[in-house]
């Protein structure tokens, strides 16, 4: 059922990565439930243009969900509340009449705030660069079967490339550790075929880019895979650790 | 650099000295509760046990090296990651809310760390760095825990120790990369239960002291 709410929010304003933020607070009134999180901030923007005022600024692209450009931590939340959705698939329905919401930007060392609530996550890609490169040809499909891959490391392959670089992991870690989206790149390049003759080089690779830009340990405390969009599962950390032994210590890769 | 660097450097190497590190610390827990049963079977049981232990010479004294060691690397490693993940968020958070993955004791484990680490070092000014010539350990144990405060204290740090083991456990077999949905969920009941018996199995014998000793 279709209803208007109120909402009140406490928005993180910051005019650059220099400036010092503050918490402004933004009244939300007549907000359909219908919304998306994003179109109440679209109206929320509409308003403070009208009024000569400076727009929130926030990271979104494809609003279906599936690109990992949008992202903010709601009430504590990356995402907000609900479990395995983004910021634009969470709809207004979920929130009730009169709630208090606080809006901040996903916050780590490595994620510099741009403005307001938007972040350069451009690390993330680092860590992809530093997992090197697999050769895919183009053109026609291959043959079905031309590279026998079992439906299991398929399947496991294919749940950690359901990563869609959102940074959600990092937001939500308490140490702001990127273990859980390395973890997927290892997973994903490395269990099939066209990655696995350099696993042991992309392995390390990532894991020290990740400690030299400044991500925070791992301590298992789960809260990057209650939080994933895409819920990925820690079981892919444990690949990652099992890997990092592997090519630590019987590779020899330097 | 050097490889050996290189790995246990890393964060993930850090974590793997950590994890190896601890669960020795998990069979010292399990030998010493063991041996600190032996009190239910009266103060000669006890006093035997003590001595038995001490006839294993010089072998007692490499084990204590060991441990010196292990407590060492657990420590110096705990504290550079727990400064690091620190420093990995500068700017916190105004609101912050668990998802649901974080439990008492894996947010805490770096306090607990501290405190058993205190608590460690009262233990063995209480019961081992004590001139022993012309009394036994069950005498110094029975007359400690005479003192309420002292019953406390160590039950107090033993539930500390019992959240510490809690998180710790299931951890490490994550880090040393043993996530398997197929054994993974008992791993997981598995070291509440062992910090269970730990909790208990240590945590009543103060009271059992002071009450009927």
């Amino acid at each position: 059922m279709t209803k208007n709410i109120n909402l009140t929010l406490k928005v993180w304003r910051q005019k650059n990565s220099s400036a010092a933020g503050n918490f402004e607070r933004l009244e939300a009134k007549d907000i359909s439930t219908d919304m998306s999180f994003l179109e109440m901030l679209d109206i929320i923007n509409e308003k403070l243009t009208l009024e000569g005022k400076e727009p929130i600024a926030f990271d979104h692209d494809c609003r279906e969900g599936i690109c990992g450009q949008c992202g903010s931590v709601i009430n504590g939340r990356p995402h907000g509340p609900e479990k395995g959705t983004t910021l634009c698939q969470l709809h207004m329905r979920h929130f009730a009449d009169g709630d208090e919401l606080v809006i901040e930007p996903f916050r780590a060392r490595a994620f510099k705030v741009v403005k307001d609530l938007a972040v350069d996550r451009s690390p993330l890609d680092q860590l992809i660069q530093a997992g090197g490169y697999i050769s895919a040809n183009t053109g026609a499909a291959p043959d079905a079967n031309a590279l026998p891959i079992s439906k299991e490391t398929a399947e496991m392959a294919f749940d950690a490339a359901a990563c869609i670089g959102c940074g959600a992991c990092i937001a939500a870690c308490p140490n702001a550790s990127a273990m859980l989206f390395i973890g997927a790149k290892v997973s994903h390049l490395n269990l099939l075929p066209q990655g696995k003759s350099e696993a042991d080089k992309r392995t390390l690779g990532m894991v020290r880019k990740m400690d030299t830009l400044g991500f925070g340990n791992c301590t298992n405390e789960r809260e990057c895979e209650a939080e994933c969009p895409k819920e990925i599962s820690i079981t892919n950390i444990a690949r990652l650790n099992r890997g990092f032994i592997k090519a630590s210590l019987f590779s020899s890769e330097k | 650099m050097n490889w050996f660097v290189a790995t246990f450097g890393s964060s993930i190497g850090k974590k793997l000295l950590m994890a190896v590190t601890g669960l020795c610390f998990i069979g010292f827990l399990t030998g010493h509760l063991a041996g600190n049963l032996t009190i239910y079977a009266g103060g000669d049981a006890f006093n035997s046990y003590a001595e038995h232990l001490h006839a294993l010479e010089p072998f007692l004294t490499v084990v204590e090296i060991a441990l010196l060691s292990l407590a060492i690397i657990h420590i110096v490693t705990g504290l550079w990651l727990f400064w690091q993940n620190l420093k990995a968020r500068p700017n916190r958070y105004a609101v912050n809310k668990w998802a649901g993955g974080r439990t008492i004791g894996s947010a805490t484990m770096p306090y607990t760390g501290v405190l058993i680490l205190a608590f460690v070092i009262f233990h063995l000014l209480n019961f081992s760095f004590v001139d022993k010539t012309n009394t036994t350990i069950w005498q110094i144990v029975s007359t400690a825990f005479a003192n309420p405060l002292y019953v406390l204290l160590y039950i107090a740090a033993i539930v500390v120790v019992a959240f510490h083991v809690r998180h710790g456990l299931w951890s490490l077999f994550q880090t040393l990369g043993a996530n398997h949905p197929k054994y993974m969920p008992f791993i997981f009941k598995a070291s509440i239960v062992v910090s269970l018996i730990f909790g208990i199995g240590f945590g009543l014998l103060p009271l059992y002291v002071s009450l009927f000793a």
